[in-house]
């Protein structure tokens, strides 16, 4: 599927760190919209092996803010041509999205998200529990008593897809294009001269270039420290789970933020099931019990019937969090030093537009138009992009 | 987590608040350097200082701790540094 570039050149155009989806996104784009194919793409690990492969594959656009709101909806509308584009099947499946609410103000904020959504032509409407109990007879409405759901926010869009075939999609257009994927290669230092990027070195030596990418999510941190830039982002994990495979019943894709769970059913039929961050910072993936056990629980409260059902998997990825829950996309004051991190538990769904808009930013060397909201900048002016509303689950 | 009061408890009892972190003075700091305060973090992975709460019996304390490895390295009261 790709051809492995046997030695690093001495210089290239631009350098991309991490080919998670985002980065190799960004160089297909680069390739394809931009005819910049000078590109290397330097993965420590391997394709997509980071958060691209860890997340719980959820596509939806029915945000808060109109950044967000614009922002996501351009993503949709590529994820919906993105299987014949890369001239791969890349499982997507549209299966309506359920926003739970289960107090009075969880309706109002979904109220409040509607109408946000509606006014950017998003298809996005408050349904009441019949609906719901309708859509999806296998749910308990009551949740056991403990917490009744009084209505949800419903996208019809949500969708969900196979995370792994999409890093692989756009790593293989981007390397018959002329892109160079460099796996096993981890950036030991960027080297900054007046204020300006001039290379990068590498367990495999160093490279000269201009514009370096960072799409390195948890790693972050540790990239912004090479070129003495600071940021809000702090590094949680993020834990996800998967059961034993069984029998279609679950067509929709169910998210309760007050019970901290999100759940959908793969092509596989595994139930693939998420929560909330865990609560301090570790800059590891490991996997707690305490998670299985609170997932669970909170599970058998909607879907009480899934009691016997075994948890075949469980992993975790570690988020980039931001304090407003936007991304931080763009310039900073490194020249050529471009950033697409701050996707903390919101990532995925953002892969494709994310790629077009850096691959634009990275080629013009100004910000794109839909990512203006997103600048590290806004973290010096107080004008913060909130979106802590909208995440999937309460944080 | 060893709480210096109640002793090892499971971590499920105990908030993190978050690194220690000097504030400047807002009467003489430049607005760079107060913005800087309210939103940058030290993100990337080492041994840090924390507060730490343990909710049952509302006891705050400082907790040294290794934010790669998942490790906590001593507590203490705040004021009682060992």
């Amino acid at each position: 599927m790709f051809t492995t570039p046997t030695e690093l050149k001495s210089e290239y155009d631009v350098v991309i760190i991490g080919a998670g989806g985002h980065g190799l996104a960004a160089a297909y784009y680069l390739a394809r919209d931009h005819g910049i194919t000078r590109v290397a793409v330097l993965e420590k690990g391997y394709i997509g092996g980071g958060n691209t492969g860890r997340n719980t594959t959820i596509i939806r656009s029915n945000y808060l803010t109109p950044e967000g709101v614009k922002f996501y909806d351009a993503s949709v509308n590529l994820w919906q041509d993105l299987s014949e584009d890369l001239d791969l099947n890349l499982f997507y499946s549209t299966r309506g999205h359920f926003t739970l609410a289960h107090t009075d103000s969880a309706v109002r904020t979904m109220r409040w998200r509607a109408e946000v959504n509606k006014h950017y032509g998003v298809d996005s409407e408050l349904v009441g529990p019949d609906f719901i109990k309708r859509a999806c007879p296998s749910i308990d409405i009551s949740c056991g008593g403990h917490a009744p759901i009084l209505g949800a926010l419903y996208h019809a869009p949500g969708a969900i897809a196979r995370h792994d075939a999409v890093a692989w999609g756009y790593g293989r257009g981007a390397c018959n294009r002329g892109v160079e994927i460099h796996q096993q290669t981890a950036v030991t230092g960027i080297e900054v001269k007046a204020g300006k990027v001039t290379g990068v070195h590498t367990t495999r030596g160093t490279i000269a270039t201009s514009k370096v990418l960072c799409a390195v999510a948890g790693f972050t941190p540790r990239v912004t420290d090479m070129v003495g830039i600071r940021t809000p982002l702090y590094i949680h994990p993020l834990q996800a789970m998967v059961s034993e495979p069984m029998k279609p019943w679950l067509d929709q894709i169910f998210v309760s933020g007050s019970l901290h769970i999100y759940i959908s059913q793969s092509a596989r039929g595994e139930l693939v099931m998420g929560a909330s961050l865990d609560p301090y910072e570790v800059h590891s993936t490991r996997s707690t019990l305490d998670f299985t056990e609170t997932l669970s629980a909170h599970m058998l409260d909607m879907f009480p019937f899934l009691s016997h059902v075994k948890v075949n998997r469980q992993w975790s990825g570690m988020a980039d969090m931001t304090p407003d829950f936007a991304p931080i996309m763009g310039m900073t004051p490194v020249e050529g030093f471009y950033l697409d991190a701050g996707w903390g538990t919101w990532g995925f769904k953002a892969t494709p537009v994310c790629g077009k808009t850096m691959a634009w930013t990275v080629a013009n060397n100004q910000p794109h138009e839909l990512i203006t909201g997103f600048s590290l900048d806004r973290f010096r002016n107080y004008s913060l992009t909130g979106e802590k509303g909208a995440a999937s689950v309460g944080h | 987590m060893p709480c210096p009061v109640n002793g090892l408890r499971a971590i499920s009892e105990f908030i993190c608040w978050g690194e220690m972190r000097v504030s400047p003075n807002p009467d003489t700091c430049t607005d760079d350097e107060w913005a800087d305060y309210v939103f940058n973090r030290n993100g990337s992975p080492g041994i840090k200082r924390e507060w730490w709460c343990h909710t049952p019996s509302n006891t705050w304390f400082i907790a040294e701790r290794d934010t790669l490895e998942d490790r906590v390295l001593r507590t203490w009261l705040p004021g009682a540094e060992p």
